[in-house]
């Protein structure tokens, strides 16, 4: 399995974090803060803390020094929520430069008379291209935009967006036809209709992903922020009622001890981090050289509940192999080998050299001394190869086309023959016919070999419920086999793109999700129905319009890896949440005795952590509460870790170390901090 | 506490566990329309009804259109016992000759019978003549007992049902509650009730004298009827000031554990009937496992912190193996009357069959808590169901995505539209309780109505709003509530708790009930095992408790200490 990763920059890089502590105080702008409920609230309760604190000090009224620390973490809190978003969003944007840089102004070959052989053309600059303008793009030159070729073939380099090295070819028509505004022709010329204004290309796009830009809060985050706008308005009624109760109780509580209170009962540390793991997720993916067009579409990686999967390619590798020579009517394995060695010398097919090789192998066949003979070509009309050597025609291919060559019905064919074929289309394999000089003289078996650790990749997503479909072009028996061998929990076979479409409408309607990755024209419709559709960066243009993640290896084993960020994603906003909620409880412990000190000294009882004075609990609480959005935000980036063990043991680990954590974390947390603030007697 | 106590509250559960299935399978038989052992005999009664009222029972409403009917319904009810108790001195059938019932107190008490919260300013006996008690009071004890559990109908079909559109017919669901479940309970459980000595006369009351000579006046009534519906519909209002502590209303231990066995028995059904209606009793399970363990765990408290009794009065040399007998029957002991006071609070039945203010602090902080958790331990009659169910959403929706997946609660899909609506009724609670709270705190006008100081007059005003948002009904004793204030705030918080918080639940359902029902797979939230039972009741605690620890530590928690302070109010 090819994989790119990018190399993931450091936690703690230190370019990063400068200009992350600059913008996080840019990010102090109302508007922004209006983005994220908790943190607006917590914003509002620091202005009113400041201005109390400013009012203490005209009128020297108050407990001075104790308002201004309030104050000051008040503000730390929201600045070092504003903080972990702009770390995530540093370490995209690092990226985002790299690329930027591609997308400089070039010079386009617009064609004057695209409808005529002429290749007469004006120099554009690439930001005035339009779309459906036909450019000419040659040897050397960097393509202006993204586009169809309509005519030539090329090869491209297409590193910048793929970071792979190695030129993909690129022609007209077909599922090859899409370049990439950015990408490098190396050799040839092709000419290319735009389809993608300046501004909007794939390059342009990816920037704004991989920035942030064009963020916009997904669906479960959507849900989350109203969940945490909802508990901040439990804890503000709970808070402002509770002066209420306290005045009949004999307290007057001043607004910086409600502020602080209500700033450590809402969810700010989970409100505070929400955004980064999301922009954190989007990176993962984009790490992974995958770009989704939006963060809809991983978190429902998350939730997909059946993998569409190309057998060819992702379950087997691309070509089948020779695996075993069979004779018939009298003649010997050996002569078959050596028959199926000659018609394959010269064919550069894969299966051909593996023809070539098993022979090598297995009977030591050499290449004889007099020279291949004439090699007689593939056709798509006759669908036979083969060699014409020292006036032996030796002809190898499918059965029914070597059959119809010879115009033997199956039925009169030897019953070895038969059996052999039958045999073989049984276990999933292809028969390929072998003939001399018109008679038949036996069969090859050509097998689709399995990719070795994907049998275990499917139990691992097996144990997460999810279902794995492999889909193929194969008669259903072949396909049968090839299924159970693999290990998949269905398959389509004889596929065609509307088998497909309909398959994926049946899992919908039952309530699943699906995920498919596809490449062409025709896989267009079934992308754009899944609900995470991985379109092949050596696509055509429609198949990367259609799906709403493009691939930029071109690996369809990556469905797998896709699903696993997602889930993680989600499960790292469900952890933190959890964690946030169940902090909570000791937060009252340490506050509520506090708080009535005055007139209920009784309730020093409730005071579990002996926290040294009324004041430095409250102090002790805050700074906690600030202290551990700067604590989690690495695991906000890197995600909680993910492992294939089914959600009930899944939920099990998580449960225990966030649900309990959150528990008992802060009560030691909040005693350890009441230690520094009493010896540093800022309270 | 005692092992004979214990068994007394385990054969009380028991019988009440023995009984609920049945029932609720039978509960499940009739919401869905499908034929059952009264359908023949009643079932002519039932279609004559539909004829009369022009509804066609084959057509479904959408959630709008069910939670119109249903606000009509309750709109239609409570003019009408408003004006029953408004003009009650010109009407038949009161044989004391009560006066009319004066604006606030009708309007409050109307509300708290439409809500099924049963809250009484007023003292029974001596305010309510026959007519309003049968044709007002003990109708709507039968009709709201119905709304809620077809409400709680209305929304298990949206679990139930996979990309619908309707959630049943308000009309048909309440017919058919009314008709097949609460009228034949209710005639049986009376005459239960009857054997265990309740009166049901229609004769006023009686002149005694007593051994000293002494004239006493002794309330008598059609009470054993109403008595079984006040249980079975978790409605709680008593015939009688004294409620279920009165000899009337509770004779014996025997009626005690009756009358408990009533109050949780419909609202535990109606838990088996949504497993039966979703087609998956497990997961209906989980949620009566929470439920108990959390209702158990209530019944302990008290009964631990009764039994341990109050140092101050051991001190003064009262029997300390007694526990704290103040404000308690001696005929039904500690134990059973832990069970009743948890249950009836856990529920929200707020029937007594003891003083709540005369509970220890902590005794009397866990009825409070039960309230204020939501009364989901089983809960009132289908408000408990549909309380829960909100909780269960949460749970799965805070939790659930710690597996990997869009949180799914029993394969429907929790996104933004159902996390607003559940939050948007779980705000209901705390506002109306903390808020009312804390303005009545504030107001002289509503302090006068304290008759005591400090923590223990604050536990008062709390019980007070939390028993009316909560529907429970329950009174602490000690606040005199028939005022402008409470009368009018009290009806406002029992309104809000009652149809502020069901809407936004209707509306959920709307929107669940259109979903697709995604199957289960190995890689689904469970949530019919321990863990989720476990993380349930957390969030229960947490999200439905912990805004009210503030408020609770000056009201009960801090009497508390103050009392082994030697402090008391």
């Amino acid at each position: 399995m090819s994989k790119h990763v990018t190399a993931e920059p450091g936690l703690f890089d230190a370019k990063i974090l400068a200009e992350a502590s600059l913008e996080a105080l840019r990010k102090l702008d109302p508007r922004k803060l209006a983005r994220n409920p908790v943190m607006f609230v917590t914003a509002v309760v620091a202005l009113v803390v400041t201005l109390v604190a400013a009012r203490e000090a005209a009128t020297g009224s108050g407990h001075l020094l104790f308002t201004i620390q309030i104050a000051l973490w008040l503000w730390f809190t929201v600045l070092f929520a504003n903080f972990a978003e702009a770390v995530a969003e540093g370490r995209g944007k690092a990226q985002a430069d790299s690329l930027r840089a591609m997308r400089r102004e070039t010079v386009a070959k617009r064609l004057l008379f695209p409808d005529t052989p002429d290749r007469v053309y004006e120099g554009v600059g690439s930001d005035d291209l339009e779309v459906d303008d036909i450019v000419l793009v040659e040897t050397g030159d960097v393509i202006p935009a993204d586009g169809e070729i309509v005519e030539g073939v090329a090869s491209v380099n297409e590193s910048a967006i793929t970071g792979e090295s190695a030129p993909v070819i690129r022609e007209a028509g077909g599922d090859r036809s899409a370049v990439t505004g950015g990408t490098t022709v190396l050799s040839d010329w092709i000419k290319v209709r735009v389809t993608a204004a300046p501004g909007s290309t794939f390059l342009d796009r990816m920037i704004a992903l991989v920035e942030g830009a064009s963020r916009q809060k997904t669906p479960n985050e959507l849900a989350l922020s109203i969940l945490l706008s909802g508990l901040t308005l439990v804890f503000l009624i709970a808070v402002v009622s509770l002066w209420g109760l306290a005045a009949y109780s004999g307290t007057i509580l001043s607004v910086t001890v409600l502020a602080a209170l209500l700033v450590t009962l809402i969810p700010t540390t989970i409100g505070g981090l929400l955004s980064a793991i999301g922009i954190a997720g989007m990176d993962r993916l984009i790490r992974f050289n995958v770009v989704a067009t939006s963060g809809r579409a991983v978190e429902a990686a998350g939730d997909v509940g059946t993998l569409l999967l190309d057998k060819t390619g992702t379950i087997t590798y691309g070509n089948r192999m020779a695996t075993e020579f069979v004779a018939v009517s009298g003649a010997t394995v050996r002569s078959v080998a050596e028959a199926a060695f000659l018609a394959s010398l010269a064919d550069e097919t894969p299966e051909g050299r593996s023809i070539v090789a098993l022979a090598k192998a297995d009977h030591g066949l050499k290449e004889p001394a007099g020279g291949r003979g004439s090699f007689v070509a593939f056709t798509a009309q006759t669908r036979i190869s083969g060699v014409d050597l020292d006036g032996r025609l030796i002809r190898k291919g499918a059965v029914d086309a070597i059959l119809r060559a010879i115009d033997l019905p199956l039925e009169r064919t030897p019953p070895q023959f038969r059996q052999a074929v039958d045999r073989i289309a049984r276990s999933g394999g292809t028969p390929l016919g072998v003939m001399e000089n018109g008679r038949l003289i036996g069969v090859i078996h050509l097998k689709d070999v399995i990719k070795p650790d994907i049998k275990e990749r499917f139990a691992a997503l097996r144990a997460m419920g999810i279902r794995t479909v492999m889909v193929t072009g194969d008669n259903p028996v072949t396909a049968a086999a090839i299924a159970s061998e693999a290990g998949v929990d269905d398959f389509i076979a004889e596929a065609t793109p509307q088998d497909k479409l309909a398959y994926i409408r049946a899992e919908q309607e039952r309530g699943r999700l699906i995920a498919m990755c596809g490449d062409g024209t025709n896989d267009a419709p079934a992308l754009a129905q899944a609900d995470v559709g991985v379109a092949m960066q050596t696509g055509t243009q429609a198949a990367r319009e259609a799906g709403n993640m493009v691939d930029l290896d071109s690996n369809p084993t990556k469905l797998i890896e896709i699903v696993e960020i997602g889930k993680q994603l989600l499960m790292t906003r469900g952890s933190l949440t959890t964690f946030s909620i169940a902090n909570d409880v000791a937060k009252y412990f340490a506050i509520i005795p506090a708080l009535f000190v005055a007139s209920y000294p009784e309730l020093g009882a409730l005071n579990v952590m002996h926290l040294a004075t009324p004041e430095s609990a409250i102090l002790s609480a805050i700074i906690f509460n600030a202290l551990i959005i700067v604590a989690l935000i690495p695991l906000a980036l890197k995600g909680v870790p993910y492992r294939a063990v089914g959600a009930a043991a899944l939920l099990r680990r998580n449960l225990v170390v966030y649900g309990l954590g959150g528990l008992v974390l802060p009560f030691v947390g909040i005693k350890a901090v009441d230690l520094v603030v009493t010896a540093l007697s800022l309270s | 506490m005692s092992a004979n106590g214990w068994l007394q509250i385990a054969v009380t559960l028991i019988l009440v566990a023995t009984a609920a299935v049945p029932l609720g399978l039978y509960m499940a038989r009739v919401l869905a329309g499908e034929r059952h052992p009264l359908s023949r005999l009643l079932g002519p009664v039932e279609a004559a009804f539909y004829r009369l009222a022009g509804i066609d029972p084959a057509r479904e409403q959408r959630w709008l259109g069910y939670a119109l009917a249903m606000l009509a319904f309750s709109a239609a009810g409570f003019a009408a016992l408003y004006a029953l108790m408004r003009f009650q001195a010109v009407l038949p059938l009161n044989p004391q000759g009560f006066a009319a019932v004066p604006p606030d107190l009708a309007f409050n008490t109307a509300v708290s019978f439409v809500t099924n919260t049963n809250w009484q300013a007023y003292g029974g006996e001596s305010t309510m003549g026959h007519l309003v008690q049968m044709a007002g009071l003990t109708v709507q004890n039968f009709v709201s007992a119905a709304t809620g559990i077809a409400l709680a109908a209305a929304v298990t079909r949206a679990f139930a049902r996979s990309g619908a559109q309707t959630l049943g017919n308000f009309w048909v669901d309440l017919t058919r509650t009314v008709l097949y479940v609460l009228l034949p309970l209710s005639i049986l459980l009376a005459l239960a009730f009857v054997l265990a000595g309740i009166p049901q006369t229609l004769s006023g009351a009686v002149e005694a004298t007593t051994l000293e000579g002494a004239k006493q006046t002794l309330a008598l009534g059609p009470i054993a009827g109403q008595e079984a519906i006040k249980q079975l519909g978790t409605n709680g209002g008593g015939f009688l000031n004294a409620n279920s502590a009165h000899p009337f209303e509770n004779p014996s231990a025997l009626a005690n554990v009756l009358s408990i066995a009533a109050m949780l028995l419909v609202s535990a059904a109606t838990v088996v009937m949504f497993g039966r209606m979703i087609a998956a009793p497990r997961q209906a399970r989980a949620l009566i496992a929470a439920m108990a363990i959390l209702l158990v765990a209530g019944v302990a408290i008290v009964y631990a912190a009764e039994s341990a009794g109050n140092p101050l009065l051991t001190a003064l040399g009262v029997d300390p193996l007694q526990g704290n007998m103040e404000g308690k029957e001696v005929r039904f002991g500690q134990a059973l009357t832990a069970l009743f006071v948890a249950a009836t609070t856990g529920l929200s039945c707020g029937a007594v069959n003891a003083m709540h203010a005369s509970l220890t602090p902590v005794g009397g902080l866990v009825p409070l808590f039960l309230i204020q958790l939501g009364e989901v331990l089983p809960g009132g009659v289908g408000s408990g169901l549909y309380g829960m169910l909100v909780f269960a959403v949460l749970a799965v929706f805070v939790a659930g995505l710690m597996v990997g997946r869009t949180p799914e609660y029993l394969g429907k899909r929790i996104e933004a539209r159902e996390i607003k609506l559940a939050m948007l009724a779980v705000l209901i609670l705390p506002l109306a309780i903390l808020g009312f709270s804390a303005a009545a705190a504030l107001l002289p006008d509503a302090l006068a109505s304290l008759a005591n100081a400090g923590p223990h007059g604050l536990t008062e005003i709390l019980y007070a709003y939390s028993s009316a948002a909560g529907n429970n009904g329950s009174a602490f004793a000690g606040l005199n509530a028939n005022t402008a204030w409470f009368n009018t705030t009290l009806g406002i918080a029992m309104l809000a708790g009652r149809f502020a918080y069901v809407i936004p639940v209707l509306a959920m359902a709307g929107s669940l009930v259109g979903k697709t029902r995604a199957p289960a797979t190995a890689g689904t939230f469970p949530t019919d095992g321990p863990l989720f039972v476990g993380l349930l009741i957390g969030v229960i605690l947490i999200l439905g408790g912990l805004q009210f620890f503030p408020a609770l530590a000056l009201g009960p928690i801090v009497e508390h200490f103050l009392m082994l302070a030697g402090k008391t109010f």
